[in-house]
C-alpha cells in the first residue's frame, strides 16, 4: 500500500493536531543521544572490515598537467599494495543532487591540493609515508587564473523591474555601497572517509554522505556500475553542512582500490584535504543599492553578486536568492556575475545564497536606517510587503513582523537609537545590533516505509541521513504521533540505500520532506486500521498502543493479526510556485569592542525564529544555535584565504581557518514562534529550519560593531585590524 | 614495535608501526573508535582522552610512548542503559548534534571538573589561589580546545554544569 501525496494545494487539515499521543513538537531527547555520548554510534570509517587496506591521497603541488608519477620508492615500502592512478578517480566532488558522476580525470589539475592518486598500504602510517614519496612533475597547461578577473553576465541570471536608476535619484535616502565576503569552509567534525568493499560485482560502500539516492548514482556513474549492485551506508554522518551533499574524491578511490587489490579499502581524508579538496563557499563582491522615502520605505532595490567557481561547474554561490521577495520597493535590480577561477570547487556550504546574501543586505539594510534616522527594527517593519513584489504571488506565510516584534521584545532591545560609541565600559565600547533572518523554502520528493506490529512496536525506514539534524528524532516522534505509540516503541532505520528513497538532508529540505513521507506511510497504516475497525480514519484515535473509535479502546494486537506495513511518498507539486515559501527570523546582538585591540566579544545573541509546524522543540533549537554561531565566525574570524600567486588554499587547518570555539559563543537564546502551521508546505505543515539561522545572524554582529563604535565593516569578517583602522580614522 | 596500552582497565598488546599515534592504535588496532580523528594535529580536540588522570590529544601522543600509562576513552566512561551523569546530561541539554566531537568533549569535560576540583585556575579566574567557581565562562573557557561546529556550545556549557551540580549535591547528601 502506497499513499501519495503531490502538493498542488493546500492542505489545512493540520490533521498532526488531532493527533492524542503528544509527543511531536516535544523537546524529547534524541533516541540516538546514547550512543553518541559513549561513543558508540558508528561514523564512516569505523566499521572497519578485517583485513582493510589504508588509502591515502597524493596531492597535486601545483595547478597543470601531470607528465609524470615517480611512485617507484612508494611501491619499495614494505605493505604497500597499490599505487591508483585510474582515470575515473575524480577531480572534484558532485555538486548537490548531481546524479551522476562529476568531472573526473585526475591527471588534469584544476586546482592546488587536488587528489591524482591514491597509495594503498597495509597500514595508514605506511601509506602516509608512502604518499608523500610520490615524485610528482606537473607542465603548464591552459589553466583559468588563480584569482578572479573576468566576469560572465549570464542572460538568465539577471532581472530587473521598473525603473531604479529614477528610483535612486528621486529617492529622499539612498544607500549604494560594495561589500564583501570571503571564501568559507564547511568544516565539519567528521572528516570525508568511505571504506569500500566487493563480494563479486556488488560493492558495498560506508560514507559519510549527506543525500545517498543521489550518492549512489553518482558513485555508480564514476565507477561505471549498475546502481543496482551498490550499497551505500551512512547512518551516521558527522556533520556535512553542504559538503557532503555529492558523492566525493574519497568514496570513488576507495571502490577503485578495493577492486584492484581485492580487499576492503578504507580512505579518510586529513584535515587539510577536507579543506583543499571537498567544497568552499565562494568570496562575494556585492553591491547593495537602495532607494527609500523620508520615512524610509524602500522604492528600489539593487543587488548585484561577483562569485566565482571552476570551469565548467554549473554550481554559482546564489546570492540574491531572497532578494527579490524580502522587502518592498517596486523597482527592483538583480545581478548575478560569474568568474572561472583555478581554486578549490565552490559549491554549497549551509544556506549557500542567503548566509552570505542576507548577511550583506542586512548591514545595507543597518546603514539605510542610520541614514533615515529610523530604528532599525520599525525600518524593516516599515518594508514587509503584502505579496512577493517581484512575483505578485502570495506568501504561504510571512512571519517577519511576529519574529521582529517578538525577538525586540525578548532580547530587550533598545529602541532609543543611542549615537554609535556613546556607551563605553573602561576601554570597552558596546553596542546593539540586529538583523532579519529569511531563507526560501523547499519540499523534496522522498519516500519512506512504516511498519506496525501487532504487539504495539513500528518500524520507520528511509534511506534519509541524520547529519546531526535531529532525523532520527522527528521522524520517531511523527511516528509515535500518528500511530499512537511512545516515541521508544518506534525505531527508526536511516542511511542505507536499500532503503526507500527518501530527500537525503540538504537546503533545508530534510526534515520537511521526509517527514512528510513517513507521515503519509502512517496515515496508510491508519487507514488499515480504521477499516479493521469499520470506522473513519478521521474517527480513529490512537494513543498508547490502543485504538479508540467508537467508544471502544482496544489494544493494537486485537486489531491486526500481524505486521501493518506502508509505503509514503511525497512530491512537491504546484504550491511551489504558487505561492512564495520561506522562513523567517530576526537576531538581535549584543558586542563589546575593545578600543585597544580592536577585538569584538559577542555578550549576547538572541534569535526568533518561525519554520511552520516545529517538529521538536530542541533539535529545531539547537540547529539555530548553530546556525547563528556560523555567523558568528562569518562575522568575525572566518575566511578562507587563497595565495595569490598559485590560488592554493593558505589556511587549510582548524588552527588557521577559525571556526567560533566555546569561548567566543556566549549563551545564545533562540525563541521558535511554534504555533505557526504553513498549509502549503506539505500535509505537516512544517518548514525547513537547518539553514534560517544563519542567514544574516553575521549581520547583527557587523551591526552592533558600528553601533559599539562607529566603525562600519563592509568587508567581512570585520577582524581586529579594520576595526582598528576604522577607530583611528 | 610492541606496546602494553592499559585502556579503560584492561591491558591490550599492540604490535604496530613505531610511528602510529594513541588515536590510531586506538582506532585501527584495537577498534575503540569512540575516539574521534577530527584534525590529526592537536586542533580540534575530538580526539581527546585522559592519561593518568589529565587530558590529552591522542593524536598528538604516540602509542609507544603509552606503556604503563593508565588510559580512559570515551568507552571506559558509561554505556547506553548505564550512563555517567555527564552524558547523561549532554543527552537532556542537546550537548551535541552530529555526535563526533562528543566523545572528546566528554573525556574533556570529565577531567576539566577534576582540574577546577583541585583549585587550577584558568585564564578567566578571578583569584589565582582560591577556589574557581564553575561559571559559564569558566567552563566556556576550559571548553575551547574541544571544536564543535554544529555549536552546541550553550548546550555544552548547560550540560556540564548540570552535572556538576548534580555531583556536587549527591556529595553534600552523601556527607
Amino acid at each position: 500500500m502506497t499513499i501519495h501525496t503531490r502538493m498542488d494545494d493546500a492542505d489545512r487539515r493540520n490533521r498532526l493536531d488531532d493527533m492524542a499521543q503528544g509527543v511531536l513538537s516535544t523537546a524529547m531527547d534524541r533516541p540516538d543521544g546514547p550512543l553518541k555520548v559513549s561513543g558508540r554510534a558508528p561514523y564512516a570509517h569505523e566499521v572497519q572490515p578485517e583485513g582493510m587496506l589504508h588509502g591515502v591521497f597524493v596531492r597535486a603541488p601545483r595547478i597543470g598537467r601531470v607528465v609524470s608519477l615517480d611512485d617507484a620508492a612508494a611501491r619499495a615500502m614494505d605493505g604497500v599494495e597499490t599505487v591508483v592512478t585510474d582515470d575515473r578517480l575524480l577531480r572534484n566532488p558532485a555538486q548537490g543532487t548531481a546524479n551522476e558522476a562529476p568531472v573526473q580525470g585526475p591527471r588534469e589539475v584544476f586546482y592546488v591540493g587536488q587528489p591524482i592518486a591514491l597509495v594503498v598500504a597495509r597500514t595508514f602510517e605506511t601509506a602516509r609515508a608512502a604518499a608523500l614519496s610520490v615524485g610528482v612533475e606537473i607542465a603548464d597547461a591552459e589553466r583559468a587564473p588563480v584569482a578572479p578577473q573576468d566576469y560572465d553576465s549570464p542572460d538568465k541570471k539577471q532581472s530587473s523591474q521598473g525603473d531604479l536608476d529614477a528610483a535612486m535619484r528621486d529617492a529622499a535616502v539612498t544607500v549604494d555601497r560594495m561589500y564583501t565576503t570571503p571564501a568559507h569552509s564547511s568544516a565539519p567534525m567528521e572528516p570525508h572517509a568511505a571504506i569500500a568493499e566487493w563480494d563479486g560485482d556488488r560493492l558495498t560502500l560506508r560514507g559519510s554522505l549527506q543525500m545517498l539516492k543521489f550518492n549512489r548514482n553518482e558513485l555508480a556513474d564514476s565507477l561505471g556500475i549498475d546502481p543496482k549492485n551498490l550499497r551505500i551506508l551512512s547512518p551516521y554522518v558527522g556533520g556535512g553542512f553542504g559538503s557532503k551533499l555529492g558523492v566525493a574524491p574519497e568514496a570513488v578511490a576507495a571502490a577503485i582500490a578495493a577492486q584492484e587489490t581485492g580487499r576492503p579499502v578504507g580512505v579518510a581524508l586529513s584535515r587539510q584535504q577536507v579543506f583543499e579538496a571537498t567544497m568552499r563557499r565562494s568570496e562575494t563582491r556585492q553591491r547593495v543599492r537602495l532607494a527609500a522615502d523620508a520615512e524610509g520605505r524602500l522604492t528600489g532595490i539593487g543587488h548585484d553578486a561577483w562569485v566565482s567557481n571552476l570551469p565548467d561547474e554549473s554550481y554559482s554561490e546564489p546570492v540574491t536568492q531572497a532578494t527579490p521577495f524580502t522587502y518592498r520597493g517596486e523597482n527592483r535590480v538583480i545581478g548575478h556575475h560569474v568568474a572561472r577561477v583555478s581554486r578549490t570547487c565552490a559549491g554549497s556550504v549551509r544556506a549557500p545564497g542567503e548566509a552570505v546574501g542576507i548577511t550583506v543586505f542586512e548591514i545595507a539594510m543597518d546603514e539605510l536606517a542610520h541614514a533615515a534616522g529610523i530604528d532599525p527594527v520599525e525600518l524593516r517593519r516599515r518594508n514587509i510587503p503584502d505579496r512577493d513584489p517581484t512575483k505578485d504571488i502570495p506568501f504561504s506565510s510571512n512571519m517577519l513582523a511576529q519574529a521582529l516584534d517578538a525577538g525586540a521584545a525578548a532580547f530587550g532591545w533598545d529602541d532609543s537609537r543611542p549615537a554609535p560609541g556613546s556607551r563605553r565600559e573602561g576601554e570597552w565600547m558596546i553596542g546593539q545590533g540586529m538583523a532579519s533572518a529569511v531563507r526560501v523554502n523547499n519540499l523534496a520528493e522522498a519516500k519512506a516505509r512504516v511498519t506496525l506490529n501487532p504487539d504495539g512496536t513500528a518500524l520507520v525506514e528511509t534511506d534519509m541521513t541524520d547529519i546531526g539534524t535531529g532525523s532520527y528524532a522527528i521522524l520517531t516522534q511523527i511516528a509515535a504521533e500518528m500511530l499512537g505509540l511512545p516515541p521508544e516503541r518506534v525505531e527508526v532505520r536511516l542511511g542505507d540505500t536499500d532503503l526507500p528513497p527518501g530527500s537525503g538532508s540538504g537546503g533545508s529540505v530534510g526534515a520537511s520532506s521526509s517527514g512528510s513521507a513517513v507521515f503519509l506511510a502512517c496515515q496508510g497504516v491508519r487507514e488499515r486500521l480504521a477499516e479493521a475497525m469499520g470506522v473513519a480514519e478521521t474517527d480513529l484515535t490512537l494513543k498508547d498502543g490502543q485504538a479508540i473509535a467508537d467508544n471502544r479502546s482496544t489494544p493494537l494486537g486485537d486489531v491486526i493479526d500481524g505486521p501493518v506495513e506502508a509505503l509514503g511518498h511525497i512530491e512537491p507539486g504546484k504550491t511551489s510556485k504558487a505561492v512564495r515559501q520561506a522562513t523567517w527570523g530576526a537576531y538581535f546582538a549584543e558586542v563589546a569592542v575593545n578600543s585597544v585591540t580592536g577585538e569584538t566579544r559577542v555578550r549576547r545573541m538572541h534569535g526568533t525564529f518561525a519554520a511552520g509546524r516545529i517538529l521538536n522543540a530542541k533539535t529545531a533549537r539547537s540547529q539555530c544555535l548553530g546556525g547563528m554561531t556560523f555567523g558568528i565566525g562569518m562575522a568575525l574570524t572566518e575566511e578562507l584565504m587563497h595565495d595569490a600567486r598559485d590560488g592554493h588554499v593558505v589556511n587549510r587547518d582548524l588552527a588557521e581557518y577559525h571556526i567560533p570555539v566555546n569561548a567566543d559563543v556566549p549563551q545564545i537564546t533562540v525563541e521558535l514562534l511554534m504555533e505557526e502551521r504553513d498549509p502549503w508546505t506539505n500535509p505537516m505543515q512544517a518548514k525547513g529550519i537547518g539553514e534560517l539561522g544563519i542567514c544574516g545572524a553575521a549581520a547583527a554582529i557587523v551591526n552592533a560593531i558600528h553601533q559599539a563604535t562607529g566603525v562600519r565593516v563592509r568587508d567581512l569578517p570585520a577582524t581586529l585590524d579594520k576595526v582598528m583602522a576604522g577607530l583611528e580614522d | 614495535m610492541r606496546t602494553t596500552l592499559t585502556i579503560n582497565g584492561a591491558t591490550h598488546d599492540v604490535d604496530a608501526d613505531p610511528r602510529t599515534t594513541l588515536l590510531d592504535a586506538l582506532r585501527n588496532h584495537l577498534g575503540l573508535t569512540g575516539t574521534k580523528k577530527g584534525c590529526d594535529h592537536g586542533q580540534c580536540g575530538a580526539c581527546t582522552v585522559i592519561a593518568d588522570g589529565r587530558r590529552i590529544n591522542s593524536c598528538l601522543t604516540l602509542a609507544c610512548m603509552m606503556d604503563g600509562v593508565e588510559i580512559t576513552t570515551i568507552e571506559g566512561l558509561g554505556e547506553p542503559g548505564d550512563l555517567l551523569p555527564l552524558q547523561d546530561a549532554f543527552v537532556r541539554h542537546d550537548g551535541y548534534q552530529c555526535g563526533y566531537c562528543t566523545p572528546g568533549q566528554i573525556c574533556s569535560a570529565t577531567a576539566m571538573l577534576d582540574e577546577v576540583a583541585q583549585g587550577w585556575p584558568s585564564v578567566v579566574t578571578d583569584d589565582l589561589t582560591g577556589d574557581a567557581s564553575l561559571t559559564d565562562a569558566e567552563i566556556a573557557e576550559r571548553m575551547s580546545g574541544n571544536l564543535c561546529r554544529c555549536a552546541a556550545y550553550p548546550n555544552i556549557v548547560d550540560a556540564i554544569k548540570d552535572a556538576a551540580d548534580r555531583t556536587a549535591d549527591q556529595r553534600e547528601a552523601a556527607e
